[in-house]
């Protein structure tokens, strides 16, 4: 069938979901909770992309939605970039010690988390419980409790007689890797190899950094001014 | 029956019939679990594991059920239980400073039970009796238009010692 | 008991149960069969009627029938004396007498137990001069007036299951579906969507078998509409599902019932037994062949498990985890099957709709909302109490007309609709005509029901704080937004309401409202930010009030308010000294006393106390 990628019309395949088409076309969507060996959670949100035309659009799990015919898809608008930033943000503060995080957070270009760090251990994804279940055939571990009490243990919070202790678990967590020692790994936010905001979404609806080499950046300046200026009026007209 | 210890024959006896009423059906987990705290004041440890095996349920999945839920309590519980319903209309109507006073009264916080094991304390979030409100349940007794003043009079009902 | 086997049948029985029980002997309706009006002391009532009429020799002459809830919770206990309807308030077992000796033995009203109206200050006889019913439409809750929940003959003697009888034999389901399309119902449980669609996608589903579902899981605080249903007229529910599984083609039913409601369950687990016995359930449904059987399931105490997802994941033995709905639940739902399930009162709604025709009930309402919606009308209102009223009526005439208006003169500050998922509404829109997409322009939302008002002391900043903490308790915790977003705006209420906050918090929590409502998983997360981001809409100077001026003007946020004694006025009575749990206030007799604000908890038992308005909270 047919849908339409950030403006262009690609064919994919029936049972694909809106990821599995976007990997397939080279758009990079980032995820967390998603991993292709396993079954598709959809709890992290970081991969929601923008559905729908002009005012009845929604944000959608990519790695759940399946595609459908005529489906418009936008993986990197306005809307969605504030709501990965935004939940980076949240993550970060939750769980600063990982480094996916911090990797995660740098390439957004996140520049502050504006949230206390609670300094948890577990970003809650459920790879591990799955990698348990559908991968080693044990369901040792499970969730348990609700809301911000929710953990992942054995039940009872024992030794559990079904964990064959083959460490799939702990290979398979993001959490798992201590954050890289930066310069400033004091801080709630690695900052490293910090990325400046992209300069597109100055320009445009959509950022453009998904396409390899982005090519706003490079732009020359009398190229810019006069885009510049379509922008202004064209704000002025919404 | 011993905290935690292994079922006796009697208990298990009981664990079935209640099985059995609910034809062994998952449906009827929560109905299972809420029977069982009934009888045990709680739900043992070895009473879910042997609901896990009767009903053919991943015990990890029984146990986040039990956890899940708050109706559940996986620990034995004081004697008289003390709801306060925050629920929109009670608490519009004050009842954050009821269950304040509850918490003075009975030195513990929600989800405590006092150390002479009299009351423990849970708060729910809307019992469906709105007209009556603020409201506060202790065992099975409903208690309307509670106020500040009122709350260790109607303790007192309850405890000799209180 | 003799199975019914056709629509004569039932008309035969219908007719021999008038005969045998209400021929034309006065009658006394008493509300005891509902939890509340239970509390409140109906069931005294009810035993003294009984022995007072047996001390009378009156027992054979006249007939008492204990209900479900009549609605007017705000006068209970309710006695009713028929056949001319006198309405008595707020009976006690010390009235019982005379009301015997005097009104129903001599005719002589007793003044002092009619209801009055608070804003006329008449005294009402019936209910036709009272204003709590003028504007109400009571085609569904109303029934609760004439039955006994307990005893299935009072529905069939008011055309209990006429409805069904018709259905099976004389219209095939696809029909049903048309005049449910035509009638315009939508979901009553809060989404609203249109019922007829949601029975036609199932019927068209594929997999087998079909289950429908009675959502009773009514976790909005606030809201009782279901309970009462389901304690006042049982029947009238199990009737709607039976049509609707026939509609759709299904055969096995559940009710999940929230488990805080425990005489809703025995009520409807004794009219499950009844409708069997009379074959209204089971196998070959009045010689149809037609087979349906309901089963009842209990919540565990979830507010999430609402969610239809959610509720089946419970019902399929798993914790109340919601999904992703991109695969709708009538064509994937309980254990992967097509699923319909609705509402309660949506439920309720079938049979009235089938017996009095499509065209009947699509003229009530708006262009858009059709029939009629029960709202519970709580909070800062005179008038408490459960009120059905057609589709369209203005927020003012629930307000003022049917609720009496805010008691002990005070101001309406806003109405709270929708729940957790709600919004509220202010002053400046009080016209709002009441309709699922006028509510949801506004930045609220029709809910499930629920209608919480409140009034120049409710601090606004507070109830988006109480609602955030509700759904932080309730979140399933699967998803970042909710989970994490939900705590996070948690903290920066609290941080406002104890003065700690600066106005860039406020735009964060905007933003993060904003985040959350766009990305969460579900519903419950989906719609979390509507109590925030509608107060910041309409009450932003409040808000502005707390960070600015580190001040709360409803007089509530406890860390910015203060409880002094004006000593002018203070008459040195003591009764506040009384009062303190923290012993911090001290003077001597008749000299002016004084709070030690070190040990002063804010408690306000002495702002309560005192009778001279000499404490001041500022």
């Amino acid at each position: 069938m047919e849908i339409t990628l950030n403006g262009v019309n690609v064919q994919v395949e029936d049972n694909w979901s809106i990821l599995d088409a976007a990997k397939f076309y080279g758009v990079n969507i980032p995820t967390l909770c998603y991993h292709e060996g396993l079954s598709p959670y959809g709890a992290c949100r970081l991969c929601v992309v923008e559905i729908g035309k002009g005012d009845r659009t929604k944000l959608v799990a990519s790695c759940l939605h399946p595609v459908k015919e005529g489906l418009n898809i936008r993986t990197h608008s306005e809307r969605v970039i504030k709501a990965r930033k935004m939940l980076v943000e949240l993550l970060v503060a939750r769980c600063p010690q990982s480094k996916i995080l911090q990797d995660i957070a740098a390439s957004m270009g996140i520049q502050k988390v504006r949230f206390k760090p609670k300094n948890d251990d577990c970003i809650l994804c459920g790879l591990c419980i799955r990698m348990c279940e559908e991968q080693m055939d044990a369901k040792a571990i499970g969730f348990v409790s609700r809301g911000v009490k929710k953990r992942i243990t054995t039940p009872f919070d024992i030794k559990s007689d079904k964990c064959r202790t083959c460490g799939a678990c702990i290979w398979i967590c993001p959490a798992c890797q201590l954050r890289c020692q930066g310069p400033e790994a004091d801080t709630v936010l690695c900052s490293s190899c910090l990325n400046f905001s992209p300069s597109c979404l100055d320009l445009y609806e959509d950022a453009m950094c998904y396409m390899d080499p982005c090519v706003a950046c490079l732009e020359d300046k009398k190229i810019k001014k006069e885009n510049e200026k379509k922008l202004k009026s064209r704000r002025k007209n919404k | 029956m011993e905290k935690q210890g292994e079922l006796e024959p009697k208990d298990v006896r009981l664990l079935n019939a209640i099985i059995k009423k609910y034809d062994g059906k998952k449906e009827f987990l929560i109905c299972i679990l809420q029977d069982i705290q009934n009888v045990f004041e709680y739900l043992p440890r070895k009473a879910l594991i042997h609901v896990s095996e009767k009903l053919d349920i991943p015990l990890i999945q029984v146990y986040g059920v039990a956890t899940f839920f708050k109706a559940f309590s996986l620990v034995p519980r004081g004697g008289h239980t003390c709801t306060v319903c925050l629920g929109t209309a009670c608490h519009v109507r004050g009842a954050e400073k009821v269950l304040d006073k509850v918490k003075r009264s009975l030195d513990i916080d929600v989800g405590e039970t006092t150390k002479d094991m009299q009351f423990s304390l849970k708060t729910v979030n809307c019992l469906g009796a709105c007209a009556l409100g603020p409201m506060m349940v202790v065992d099975d007794d409903y208690h309307g238009h509670m106020a500040q003043n009122k709350v260790d009079e109607v303790l007192k009902k309850y405890s000799s010692t209180f | 008991m003799k199975k019914v086997r056709n629509l004569q049948d039932l008309e035969t029985l219908r007719k021999s149960i008038l005969q045998e029980k209400y021929s034309e002997k006065p009658c006394i309706i008493i509300s005891e069969k509902s939890t509340c009006c239970y509390l409140s002391g109906s069931k005294e009532v009810v035993e003294g009627f009984k022995d007072g009429l047996k001390n009378f020799d009156l027992e054979n002459q006249i007939d008492i029938k204990s209900t479900g809830c009549l609605g007017f919770c705000e006068i209970e206990p309710i006695v009713i004396l028929e056949p001319k309807g006198i309405v008595y308030q707020k009976v006690k077992k010390e009235d019982i007498l005379e009301i015997i000796t005097e009104t129903i033995l001599n005719d002589i009203i007793i003044d002092r137990l009619l209801y009055v109206d608070p804003v006329k200050g008449k005294k009402c006889k019936t209910e036709e001069n009272m204003p709590f019913y003028k504007k109400q439409r009571r085609f569904v809750l109303g029934n609760n007036r004439f039955i006994d929940p307990l005893v299935i003959d009072d529905y069939i003697a008011i055309n209990g299951y006429k409805a069904l009888a018709t259905v099976l034999e004389k219209i095939n389901p696809e029909k049903v579906i048309n005049v449910i399309k035509q009638s315009g119902l939508r979901g009553r449980g809060g989404g609203g969507f249109p019922t007829g669609r949601k029975w036609e996608y199932a019927r068209k589903a594929e997999g087998d078998p079909k289950y429908v579902i009675c959502n009773a899981d009514e976790g909005d605080p606030g809201a009782y509409m279901d309970r009462s249903l389901l304690e006042g007229n049982p029947h009238s529910v199990i009737e709607g599902m039976i049509i609707g599984a026939y509609a759709i083609g299904s055969h096995e039913g559940y009710v999940y019932v929230r488990n805080e409601y425990p005489l809703a369950v025995k009520h409807l687990e004794n009219a499950i037994k009844q409708a069997e016995e009379y074959g209204f359930l089971g196998k070959n449904i009045m010689g149809s062949g037609f087979e349906f059987n309901i089963e009842i399931s209990r919540g565990g105490g979830a507010f999430v498990c609402g969610e239809s997802t959610a509720l089946m994941a419970s019902l399929e033995g798993k914790p109340g985890e919601p999904r992703a709905k991109y695969v709708h639940t009538v064509e994937k739902g309980l254990w992967n099957k097509p699923t319909n399930l609705n509402n309660v009162e949506t439920w309720a709604n079938v049979p009235l709709i089938i017996n009095r025709g499509a065209d009947w009930y699509s003229k009530i309402g708006t262009s858009s909302s059709k029939g009629t919606k029960i709202f519970s009308l709580v909070g800062k209102i005179n008038n408490t109490g459960l009120v059905e009223v057609p589709m369209g009526i203005k927020l003012r005439e629930i307000i003022y007309d049917i609720g009496g208006g805010i008691p002990d003169g005070k101001k309406f500050k806003a109405v709270q609709t929708g729940g957790p998922s709600g919004g509220c509404i202010p002053e400046s829109l009080i016209d709002l005509p009441v309709d699922y997409e006028k509510l949801s322009e506004a930045g609220s939302m029709m809910g499930s029901g629920g209608m919480i008002v409140m009034d120049e002391d409710t601090c606004m900043v507070d109830v988006a704080k109480y609602f955030v903490n509700f759904l932080r308790e309730e979140s399933c915790g699967k998803c970042v937004p909710c989970r994490e977003g939900l705590e996070r705006m948690g903290e920066i209420l609290t941080d406002i309401t104890e003065g700690k906050a600066t106005n860039q918090d406020l735009e964060l929590l905007e933003d993060l409202g904003g985040v959350i409502k766009d990305t969460a998983l579900c519903a419950l997360g989906g719609t979390a930010s509507n109590p925030v981001l509608s107060t910041i809409q309409y009450f932003k100077e409040e808000y502005k009030d707390h960070i600015e001026h580190k001040k709360c003007p409803a007089g509530v946020c406890k860390a910015l308010i203060t409880f002094t004694i004006d000593e002018n006025k203070c008459t040195g009575c003591g009764m506040c000294i009384k009062q303190c749990p923290q012993d911090a206030i001290s003077g001597e007799k008749k000299k002016p006393h004084k709070i030690d604000q070190d040990k002063c908890i804010k408690c306000g038992a002495c702002y309560n106390t005192c009778k001279f308005n000499a404490i001041k909270r500022k």
